[in-house]
């Protein structure tokens, strides 16, 4: 079921027209179908950064720990013939070429918040399909409760995994409702272009409510299981990363306030700004109901 | 060798203090164009604040190595160690600037709680305080005032600034990472050429 979230903003609205209706107000007009529990319309302005930026600030800690390391070396993965496997409580186990996983997914470009637990954030136009969509063609079980991803392990071109900067491979997890839900997607281009490597090329997650290292990329198995998954920065330190890692500007990671933020592209001066709970996206507070976020972090 | 050190030696008695201040800022004026004409890349502030910050590291360790190259190289420096001292002082003055203007934007209720609340700024603003005292008695008038001998114990202040600096760069990283720790390194071996290793007795007691 894709098209469950919208916005009104293409990157085509880059224009110096500085005030959009924010897309929670065409939310809530939609509300009285079903699709969406209605929230408060706001004003805002929703800007992408430009292609440039979100190519050349990146953490891929498979081609090297700097921002521009993956820019300057993950030029030499290949991503013709991906393969994905999906694997565990799904009736249609196997791995699948990434053009026939995608072949019937419904394309869309997605205008997202993309908050790094860094305390930095960029606006970001991806183009993907509907998680959702793709575990309901695997055929979820029932019992599964979290869906485990992995990224490829490629030493050849992959200097980071060469020099065990992390133990590899990354991994990350949801819950199973968090992976279902609208706003989750696998993303496959930036701006109409294909992902760049740098980017998790060909194709990646997601999620734009949770920090940026949830949303992990260049994936190759999608595991569904009834618990909850191993995830990378958790196994790493799990005192300053927990499972769920939702942006919360209440609960501070130890190494960074999460209170504000400073936006990729912003001026010298004026670059930090607020952060919003869940990132902005109050819709997917319900998933969390009854849960102490201080302690679920 | 020893004729090349004896070159620098006889070179460096005749260039001026002033032309190694000169040439120790151009590297922060070079950042400063960079910053405002945008040739820091995406992330300018962040690049701003690591530049200066490591610049900082690097004009300690410099000063540091001042004294052991002297000893075991026989190549003097001396004549330039302040300027090199109160230079580090300067960059560590701009990172610390950086990350109050252009990184923070003056959220000054935010700033208190990190000074407080993340350890690795704590320790990085707490070398700065240390470096204060050194930098303002780092003149003439001063050390007559003070005394050579009170003067070079106050200075000692330097050691654990270097390993505050060194501490405070790789608690920046989120991954052990090479380079801090290569500093770290240099750093302690430094400070270790200046133990005073008590002579070994020649008797044993009694005989």
């Amino acid at each position: 079921m894709a098209f469950r979230w919208k916005n009104n903003l293409t990157h085509a609205d880059v224009t110096p027209e500085p005030i959009w209706l924010n897309r929670r107000a065409v939310l809530a007009g939609m509300a009285g179908a079903g699709a969406l529990g209605g929230s408060v319309a706001a004003q805002e302005s929703l800007e992408p950064n430009t292609w440039e930026e979100i190519t050349s600030y990146n953490n891929f800690y498979e081609f090297g720990t700097g921002k521009s390391d993956p820019s300057d070396n993950a030029g030499d993965m290949v991503t013709d013939g991906w393969e994905i496997t999906i694997d565990g409580m799904v009736d249609n186990p196997g791995t699948f070429s990434l053009t026939d996983l995608t072949a019937d997914m419904t394309m869309e470009e997605r205008l997202y918040r993309f908050r790094c637990v860094e305390a930095w954030s960029m606006v970001i136009p991806w183009n993907g399909f509907e998680l959702a969509d793709l575990l309901n063609k695997a055929g979820v079980q029932s019992g599964a409760t979290h869906v485990a991803f992995e990224t490829a392990v490629l030493p050849d071109v992959m200097p980071g995994v060469r020099q065990r900067v992390i133990d590899f491979p990354y991994v990350e997890g949801l819950r199973l409702d968090e992976a279902m839900h609208p706003l989750t997607i696998m993303a496959t281009g930036v701006y109409d272009r294909p992902l760049a490597n740098q980017s998790g090329a060909p194709i990646r997650l997601v999620v734009p409510w949770k920090y940026g290292f949830k949303s992990i990329k260049s994936i190759v198995r999608i595991t569904l299981t009834d618990e909850q998954p191993k995830t990378s920065w958790n196994d790493i330190n799990a005192r300053e990363y927990g499972f769920y890692s939702n942006v919360n500007p209440e609960v501070d990671h130890p190494r960074w306030s999460q209170a504000s933020e400073r936006v990729i592209g912003g001026g010298l001066f004026s670059a930090r700004q607020d952060t919003l709970m869940f990132n902005g996206y109050p819709e997917v507070a319900s998933l969390y109901d009854g849960m102490d976020l201080s302690i679920e972090f | 060798m020893s004729k090349f050190i004896d070159r620098i030696n006889q070179l460096a008695r005749k260039v001026p203090t002033w032309v190694v201040y000169l040439l120790l800022t151009l590297p922060v004026a070079l950042l400063l164009f960079q910053l405002v004409s945008g040739g820091l890349g995406v992330d300018p502030a962040k690049r701003f604040e690591h530049e200066t910050g490591e610049l900082s590291l690097k004009l300690i360790v410099l000063g540091l190595a001042i004294t052991p190259l002297r000893k075991f190289l026989k190549l003097n420096l001396f004549k330039f160690r302040r300027a090199v001292g109160v230079m580090s002082f300067v960059y560590v003055s701009v990172h610390l600037f950086a990350w109050v203007l252009i990184d923070m934007n003056l959220r000054w209720a935010q700033m208190y709680e990190d000074i407080w609340k993340r350890p690795y700024i704590t320790i990085g603003m707490f070398a700065f305080v240390l470096m204060i005292p050194l930098a303002v008695t780092s003149n003439n008038l001063s050390l007559r005032k003070m005394g050579a001998a009170t003067w070079r114990k106050l200075h000692k202040l330097v050691y654990p600034i270097a390993v505050l600096g060194g501490v405070h760069y790789i608690m920046v990283q989120k991954v052990w990472e090479t380079e801090p720790m290569v500093y770290l390194a240099v750093i302690l071996a430094l400070l270790a050429t200046r133990i005073k290793w008590a002579p070994k007795a020649r008797t044993a007691p009694g005989v």
